[in-house]
């Protein structure tokens, strides 16, 4: 057990935990921080992915030793990044969900995607995302809620 | 051919409720009928607060498919309830939330909204008429003379009262026994494209899952399960597991299924640690062994021979009568396919004294209840039980062996008062069994001169889902399991000389319905064998099927119909090397026609298009029905992945995780997907499973085109 302070949502937090503890066991068992998902902890299904110094990031194979300074910004922080708010309103007015479990990691990964891409087409769409898996299959409507939430921002930019 | 669905309805009533007697005192005999169900109050499903905010009770599992959305649609639209001020809650477990036909809680067989469609609204139109009771009485006026909507009772005599101001008189009126439905055309929700309620709280991370569940002072608990299924634990060496500094709890517990050893600590990764450096020496040496290649080989042969007969139309001699080169012999291989949802397997559970209270995202909560019950020698009704949103299922959180909660409560009886949540890690799940059974299909086809099948002789193998389980009574019929030949048997081809058997091996793998169960394999084998029969005989793949298609066969029709109305334009005009793949399927109740526009790209099959039509009766919500659609094809392409397959080597399964076991990512699925619901007032049918069966098929058809090959073994491998 060691002690470790990360910042987590621009806030700075202790926690006592064994230092190969994955940071996505931190933030879920710690800090009761649960929209980030445990879906396979090999790096596979990105349910577990936040943004560690603005870079999408696998939670589950990130050991709390590892994580520093870079700060870490998890789905309960996106509605108030000025992207992060765009793509969840894209993904409500879609209707994307289904099951949702997921969609915590394809949301934040749609972030990190539209703010590298300002217009992405399908082909940068399955770039950004494709290593993100949804059972449920939502992809179609994924694709779609990207491509509004880029009009959007681009509309905000010319305002 | 009887339904499977009226089956398990009319065997519910004549043995008189089996499953009934599993968690009832004292069971019903079994010649005795059921009592009949008395009317369902209305306050169980529905509570109107001070601040207009009407919540609705939903008595099935949502984990994806949007019950939680649709089923109050239903009764909010029969009660004039404001949407805007609806909310939904799941059930807890009580029979009151029974789905009518089965007798008990479950969310499965696609019939969520076919089963509730009824008793939903009568429930909304009932309240509605004790709203309107409650607000005539105040107001001393008749209720034919009141109107409502949007959660308000009008008077003739501009009188106006919101439901929220009626609540407290509510209470004193009788329920009614019979209310007047509405005409379809008086429908305010109903049939609109309504967005999902739980959309939000899914993309800001609010909303809990079975996985999120804590409490003070939870404990998480994981398993080391047997390498070989039925193993046992010999002994076990916790010495390297107790290296870390935190407290960690180590002991053997009953599986279903063998024995293992639970490691229960604090946190999950403690526990996780824990169990990977345990050495455990397993008694393996008394179960039997499976082996793909082993199995394959033995099914193959089985499926040469003759099995239980389905169904015998007409008369097989006819084959006898076609010329050699007129027969067509086709073998089908089909391997073990794991649901893996996204959120790996739990259930969290409390033991106290004579009580327990369970929070599981459970697809069978009463017979998770009854499960627990009886591990603890009490009764259901002493069990509390919490359905919790799930993170996808797809039929995995509903084995009959309950063997999610049975674990999790022989590891928590050790912890009075301290809630244990068991977790099953995505390898666990991977291994854990419980899957789509491996199959072979073996059709023997003797072509008529004008090229339809005049003679088909099918056999199919697969591991019955139902033997052996409480179940039987129901699924089985003349020992024929319907999983197995479901999509065979049921064809809706009219082809005058047909038999399908069946062979049901018993194997030491545990297996389980899958999303569109035995329709998986069936649809492909009969959609590939037709789409075959057409090019042989040079005919539109469309036209061919629409021929060949028996005038029974209604919904069927009009789906290809629709489907080859709406994709007319881009089907006749494919670029170069992309080619066109059809199939059509009925199941559940349900049809579904498909055409997609494929190519080759990377040795891997590119679904550039879909273009979907189905046919559900009413469509209740709209929106739903195209994400289930749109979402179905994308689960059906796990038949299409090079890794989409569960193999056994000497017993073991080879694969681990997502990476050697892998589903569907964005690109492997269709670019674009454009849904049609044929317009209907019928009763609706299922939707979460009738979109799954046709996408591999469709998709192996637009191959065969480009490759001349024709694919009957998978996964697809290599094209």
């Amino acid at each position: 057990m060691a002690t470790y302070t990360i910042t987590v949502n621009g806030q700075n937090r202790s926690v006592a935990v064994d230092p190969d503890t994955p940071l996505l066991w931190v933030l879920r068992e710690e800090l009761r921080l649960t929209g980030t998902k445990y879906g396979c902890g090999v790096a596979a299904c990105g349910a577990c992915t936040v943004l560690a110094g603005g870079i999408p990031t696998r939670s589950c194979v990130l050991p709390i030793s590892l994580v520093g300074a870079r700060e870490v910004t998890t789905i309960e922080a996106m509605a108030h990044d000025a992207v992060g708010r765009v793509v969840q309103d894209a993904w409500v007015a879609t209707d994307v969900v289904q099951c949702g479990y997921c969609q915590s990691g394809q949301i934040i990964t749609a972030v990190a995607l539209l703010k590298r891409v300002n217009n992405p087409d399908d082909t940068a769409i399955e770039q950004g995302m494709g290593a993100n898996l949804c059972r449920c299959g939502t992809y179609v409507r994924i694709r779609q809620a990207i491509k509004t939430a880029a009009q959007q921002l681009q509309q905000g930019r010319t305002r | 051919m009887i339904d499977r669905r009226t089956f398990i309805l009319a065997s519910t009533v004549a043995a008189g409720g089996a499953l009934l007697s599993l968690y009832v005192d004292a069971p019903v005999q079994a010649q005795q009928q059921p009592p009949a169900a008395p009317p369902l109050p209305p306050d169980a499903f529905v509570r109107i607060q001070p601040d207009g905010t009407i919540v609705i009770q939903v008595n099935r599992l949502e984990f994806g498919q949007g019950v939680h959305t649709s089923l109050p649609m239903l009764l909010a639209d029969e009660m004039d309830a404001d949407w805007s001020h609806v909310k939904a809650e799941l059930a807890p477990a009580a029979a009151v939330y029974n789905d009518p036909f089965y007798q008990m809680m479950e969310t499965g067989a696609s019939v969520s909204i076919a089963h509730e469609f009824q008793p939903y609204r009568e429930l909304g139109a009932k309240t509605r008429a004790m709203l309107i009771a409650t607000a005539a009485t105040r107001w001393n006026v008749s209720p034919d003379t009141c109107r409502t909507s949007n959660s308000v009772v009008r008077g003739p005599n501009n009188q106006s009262a919101r439901y929220a101001d009626l609540v407290a008189d509510l209470a004193r009126q009788p329920v009614p026994q019979n209310v007047r439905l509405k005409a379809p055309s008086e429908f305010t929700l109903i049939g609109k494209r309504t967005r999902r309620m739980d959309s939000r709280p899914k993309c800001d991370g609010s909303q809990a899952f079975g996985l999120d569940f804590y409490a003070a002072g939870l404990k998480v608990a994981v398993v080391a399960h047997p390498p070989v299924f039925g193993g046992r634990v010999k002994a076990f060496d916790e010495g390297a597991a107790r290296t870390t500094t935190e407290r960690v709890d180590i002991f053997e517990i009953p599986l279903v299924n063998g024995t293992g050893v639970a490691v229960v600590a604090d946190r999950f990764w403690t526990a996780k640690q824990a169990r990977d450096r345990l050495k455990i020496d397993w008694d393996v040496s008394n179960v039997e062994h499976p082996d793909t290649v082993d199995l394959r080989a033995k099914y193959n042969s089985l499926a040469r021979t003759e099995g239980l007969i389905a169904l015998n139309r007409g008369d097989l001699a006819a084959m006898d009568r076609v010329p050699v080169s007129n027969r067509l012999v086709a073998e089908f291989d089909f391997p073990y396919l794991a649901h893996a949802p996204m959120e790996p397997l739990n259930a969290t559970v409390r033991v106290d004294g004579d009580r327990a209270e369970a929070w599981v995202p459970s697809q069978l909560p009463t017979i998770d209840q009854a499960a627990i019950a009886e591990a603890l020698g009490i009764k259901p009704e002493q069990v509390a039980f919490h359905t919790l949103f799930a993170g996808g299922g797809f039929g995995r959180r509903g084995p009959l062996d309950a063997h999610i909660v049975r674990e999790t409560v022989a590891i928590a009886k050790r912890y009075p008062g301290t809630p244990v949540k068991l977790v099953w890690t995505r390898e666990d799940d991977v291994r854990g069994g419980h899957y789509r059974p491996m199959c072979a299909h073996r059709v023997q086809i003797g072509i008529g001169p004008d090229g339809m099948p005049l003679a088909w002789n099918h056999v199919v193998v697969a591991q019955s889902l139902f033997e052996g389980t409480i179940a039987a009574a129901f699924e089985l019929h003349d020992g024929i399991d319907e999983t197995v030949i479901e999509g065979t048997a049921d064809t809706g081809y009219a082809i005058p000389n047909i038999r399908v058997s069946a062979h049901q091996p018993k194997v030491n793998v545990p297996v389980l319905d899958f999303r569109s169960v035995g329709n998986t394999h069936g649809a492909f084998v009969m959609e590939t064998l037709i789409d075959e029969l057409a090019a042989r005989a040079h005919a539109d793949p469309i036209a061919f099927r629409r021929t060949l298609l028996s005038p029974e066969a209604k919904k069927r029709r009009r789906v290809l119909d629709l489907m080859d109305e709406k994709s007319a334009t881009w089907r006749n005009a494919l670029p170069t090397g992309h080619a066109l793949g059809i199939a059509v399927h009925e199941c559940f109740g349900t049809a579904v026609g498909l055409a997609v526009e494929v190519s080759v790209a990377e040795g891997r099959p590119r679904i550039h298009r879909a273009t979907a039509a189905i046919d559900l009766g009413t469509a209740v919500n709209p929106l739903t029905i195209e994400a289930q659609v749109q979402g179905g094809l994308a689960f059906g392409v796990l038949q299409l992945m090079g890794k989409g397959a569960i193999t056994l080597k000497d017993g073991q399964v080879e694969q681990r995780n997502f990476h050697d076991f892998t589903p569907p990512y964005m690109r492997d699925t269709p670019v674009a997907v454009d849904v049609h619901i044929v317009p209907s007032t019928e009763p609706p049918t299922g939707c979460g499973e009738p979109p799954v069966p046709v996408i591999a098929p469709a998709v192996a058809n637009a191959l065969s085109r480009l490759t001349g090959k024709r694919y009957r073994s998978l996964p697809l491998v290599s094209l």
